[in-house]
């Protein structure tokens, strides 16, 4: 059996200034396999990816892969690439002032006899890659005018279309609806009988029992064991992760989601933004959590975007509080009460090179206003309450937040508006990346504020999560609202609703 | 040797350590570089020279620090700014045409004040090319760069203005009674206003948030443009200072020569402060100290015999050696190779 093995790591250590990321871990790939490689948020996945791929050094450990002589230690990720090495990175790196065709060829672009680039060659050959996998989108437009999601789909195709022995990838599905989820399973599914070795990142349980046969366990950066998918059921899977047993997960929906409508808090007529999103109205009362939900690109973002006033609304009005808000910049919704996390962490949220704690506290600084600086003790309180609450794992506050594992960056920008205190918040995704532990606390928490009289717009791509949070859901469809759904909420009527074959969905 | 790793990881370690290396160079060259003399009742001596004759960079230093933190780009003419603010107030106080007074038309202190304001509209200017109209900003500084000067000299009606009033001397040299040189003063006016806004109010946090991520910064409530704004606005200021000291030093305006290169000295002090030109993160204790280490490195070379038309020479080898040290790729070598010798010996142990 195992013959089939391509790579092997075995004792992997790692550290970066005061964290000992990866401590003797290990991992076995085999030809033809789908592995799945899990762990909390900072257990060291990423890093251990980033080591094989040669983009970080590290200190300890063997790496054998068929077919190199003696230790196949990749210096560069071009030398990874050579080996036969592709990757999708947690965090999308593309380009993003290129367009999406430049992208797939990067590196590889197809040459003319005289050596220029062949653009006639490399646009319809990227349009026969995107229309194989469906994805709507202009492959000469810039890839900064596409959604997380699609960009997160063409660093997949990128990878998929390069010949590649063994296929990485971190958490490509993180912002994929289940569509394109679907898509990404079938191109694995093809890969593997053609005998690659794919390493799959996820914190879906779902999709691991859906497509992995294998799964290594990562725990603190320590390797904490590798299982076949058929003999680890969900329970034993999520205690091996979190070393301990998880509370039931299906318990926290809400008692008595059909309270009494009280008081309005945000109620929009017909705004609307051009090119994005066509007119909507919208309402949301206190205490109540409302989902947006809808295909990729449907506008469920932009609808978002649009009340917060990150896209300043061309048409309608909104009130919030009975006051009519003209938000010229989002520091006015912020001053009326509203808080907004954006669904692209890294060009939308993150201060990449601020420590952890200014990034916890400047939207409540912002919102303070420039000349009233919370004091350093405020300062270290605040970021100290949140990394406590929020769990997140970081060598100490003052360390630069894209230090952090992806999952708890996304931690601290939720933390961020948290701190802001905020009327209403309007969540893009919140639990991106995020540990199904922390998944839990953190639904747990959006209902604790609506119990507290706080408003949540949230919107997600799982919609097992939009059920157990919201009380009622708007539909998207192509930049529209289509309907709403209050009562019977169940993963089938969501489903109808969203494809456009419900009536109940159509108003 | 774990203080000393501390010691080195400090922010401001490699600054002062270049600062101090070349002290010391002028020490051992010259065992008279400290000395501290009176003569007519002020100091005299090289390291006052140096401070004195470094106001102007460390001035515009802060300015330049700002632009850099928040834009990732540099102010390329506070020098011909200076200029202009000089030809400005020597135009207001010795009035249009005049080719040489020693009376002035209005109230000194208005007609700095006006130069300095001068160069605050410049920094205005700046400012809204790049934040509102998203203009590069090396382009958009390209254009006062090439046309303050020309605009200095028409205010001057193609003259050289001399103001020999004497209290007009005061600003660039010495206030009678005082042994110290004034700009000495006026910097530590202009550092100590800068540090205390940045350290009772939030700007400095804001300004490197939209350095680092402008559309996260707005996002959470910054307005990134008038903070980029605001920026170049005080780098304007900055220059008009300076422009104002350096024409108070020769007391007139001599337009095609005040400032001339002053951006590039301004720059490089940002660089040798250790902030990274790709914006974000600054250090404005760092920028100061770059400020005097460049001049520090020009009076050395004068002092040492080097002619005024080779120093530039000097210096740019000097500065090219000093920024290769500091750049992370330099530095990210050395770790590697430290790590190495250390596997070395563990093996061989
Ligand atoms: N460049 C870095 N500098 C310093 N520390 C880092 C760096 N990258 C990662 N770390 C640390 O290493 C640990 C492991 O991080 P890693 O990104 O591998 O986690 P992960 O398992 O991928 O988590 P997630 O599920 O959140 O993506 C974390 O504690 C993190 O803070
Ligand atoms: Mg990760």
């Amino acid at each position: 059996m195992d013959e089939n093995v391509i790579l092997t790591m075995r004792g992997i250590t790692k550290s970066f200034p005061g964290v000992l990321a990866l401590d003797n871990a290990s991992l076995k790939l085999r030809k033809g396999e789908i592995h799945a490689l899990m762990g909390e948020n900072g257990a060291g996945k990423s890093t251990l990816i980033k080591v094989l791929t040669g983009i970080y050094p590290f200190e300890g450990g063997e790496i054998e892969m068929e077919g190199v002589e003696g230790q196949a230690i990749n210096h560069s990720v071009q030398e990874a690439q050579e080996r036969g090495i592709a990757t999708v990175y947690q965090e999308v790196n593309l380009c993003p002032n290129l367009s999406v065709a430049e992208n797939l060829f990067i590196g590889r672009e197809p040459r003319t006899k005289c050596n220029t680039i062949d653009w006639k060659k490399m646009n319809s050959s990227a349009r026969e890659i995107m229309k194989n996998l469906d994805i709507p989108v202009d492959v000469t437009m810039n890839l900064e005018n596409y959604s997380v999601a699609i960009q997160q789909m063409v660093a997949i195709a990128r990878a998929v279309d390069m010949e590649c022995r063994i296929l990485i990838l971190d958490e490509p599905t993180s912002s994929l609806d289940d569509n394109e989820v679907e898509k990404l399973f079938r191109l694995m599914r093809d890969l593997k009988n053609k005998g690659v070795a794919i390493l799959f990142v996820t914190h879906f349980l779902e999709q691991v029992y859906a497509v992995c046969d294998r799964i290594t366990v990562l725990r603190n950066g320590q390797f904490a064991g590798e299982y076949t998918v058929a003999e680890m059921p969900r329970v034993k899977l999520v205690a091996a992760m979190l070393g301990k047993d998880l509370d039931d997960l299906a318990s926290i929906k809400a008692e008595g989601s059909d309270t009494v409508r009280k008081d309005v808090v945000v109620d929009a007529k017909g705004l609307s933004h051009k090119g994005t999103i066509k007119p909507f109205d919208f309402v949301i009362h206190k205490g109540e959590v409302v989902g947006l939900t809808g295909l990729l690109g449907s506008g469920r973002s932009e609808m978002a975007r649009c009340i917060y006033g990150a896209d300043r609304a061309q048409t309608g009005t909104l009130t919030m509080n009975g006051k009519e808000l003209k938000a010229k910049a989002p520091i006015d919704s912020i001053n009326a009460g509203m808080g907004y996390l954006p669904d692209d962490r890294k060009a939308d949220g993150l201060i990449g090179d601020l420590s952890v704690k200014e990034n916890i506290y400047l939207a409540l600084q912002a919102r303070k206003g420039m000349f009233h600086p919370l004091s350093p003790s405020e300062q270290n309180a605040l970021a100290d309450k949140f990394i406590e609450l929020l769990q997140i794992k970081t060598a100490s506050r003052e360390t630069p937040v894209n230090q952090l594992s992806g999952g708890n960056q996304q931690k601290v920008i939720l933390a961020r508006w948290l701190a802001t205190d905020p009327e209403l918040l309007i969540l893009d995704e919140p639990t991106r990346g995020i540990d199904i532990g922390t998944k839990t606390e953190i639904q747990k928490l959006i209902l604790k504020l609506a119990a507290e009289g706080k408003s949540v717009i949230f919107i997600s791509s799982e919609i097992e999560e939009m059920l157990r949070t919201c009380s009622r859901l708007c539909v998207m469809r192509d930049g529209s609202k289509v309907g709403e759904l209050d009562h019977d909420l169940t993963q089938n009527t969501v489903m109808t609703a969203i494809a456009g074959q419900g009536k109940e969905g159509e108003q | 040797m774990k203080n000393i790793q501390k010691i080195t990881r400090m922010k401001l370690f490699f600054p002062l350590f270049c600062l101090l290396l070349v002290l010391l160079i002028n020490v051992v060259k010259d065992p008279g570089f400290f000395q501290i003399s009176v003569k007519n009742g002020v100091l005299y001596g090289r390291l006052i020279d140096v401070l004195n004759r470094g106001s102007e960079v460390a001035i515009l230093a802060v300015g330049q620090t700002l632009v850099v933190a928040v834009s990732a780009g540099t102010d390329i003419s506070v020098g011909s700014v200076m200029s202009l603010s000089a030809c400005f107030t020597t135009m207001l106080l010795a009035g249009y045409g005049v080719n040489t007074t020693t009376t002035i038309v209005m109230p000194m202190a208005l007609g700095l004040l006006a130069g300095i304001l001068m160069g605050g509209l410049c920094g205005a200017f700046n400012g809204a090319l790049v934040s509102k109209l998203r203009i590069q900003p090396m382009v958009a500084t390209l254009i006062l760069f090439t046309a303050a000067r020309a605009i200095g000299l028409l205010l001057c009606n193609n003259q050289i203005t001399y103001i020999r009033y004497e209290p007009y001397k005061y600003l660039g040299n010495f206030i009678p009674g005082c042994p110290i040189p004034t700009p000495i003063f006026v910097t530590i006016v202009v550092i100590v206003i800068i540090m205390l806004v940045l350290k009772k109010s939030a700007l400095g946090t804001f300004i490197q948030s939209v350095g680092i991520n402008s559309r996260a910064a707005r996002l959470l409530g910054i307005n990134s443009d008038f903070l980029c704004f605001l920026c170049y606005v005080i780098c304007g200021l900055c220059a008009g200072v300076a422009g104002m000291i350096a024409s108070s030093r020769i007391y007139c305006a001599d337009s095609n020569n005040i400032g001339l290169n002053y951006e590039m000295d301004a720059i490089l002090a940002v660089a040798l402060g250790g902030n990274s030109l790709a914006g974000g993160r600054f250090n404005m204790a760092g920028s100061i100290i770059g400020a005097y280490t460049i001049q520090a490195i020009t009076t050395t070379l004068l002092a040492m015999g080097v002619s005024t038309d080779q120093a530039p020479v000097v210096k740019a080898i000097i500065v090219i050696l000093i920024v290769v040290v500091q750049s992370p790729v330099f530095k990210s070598w050395v770790e590697t190779k430290k790590n190495r010798r250390r596997a070395e010996i563990k093996e061989a142990v």
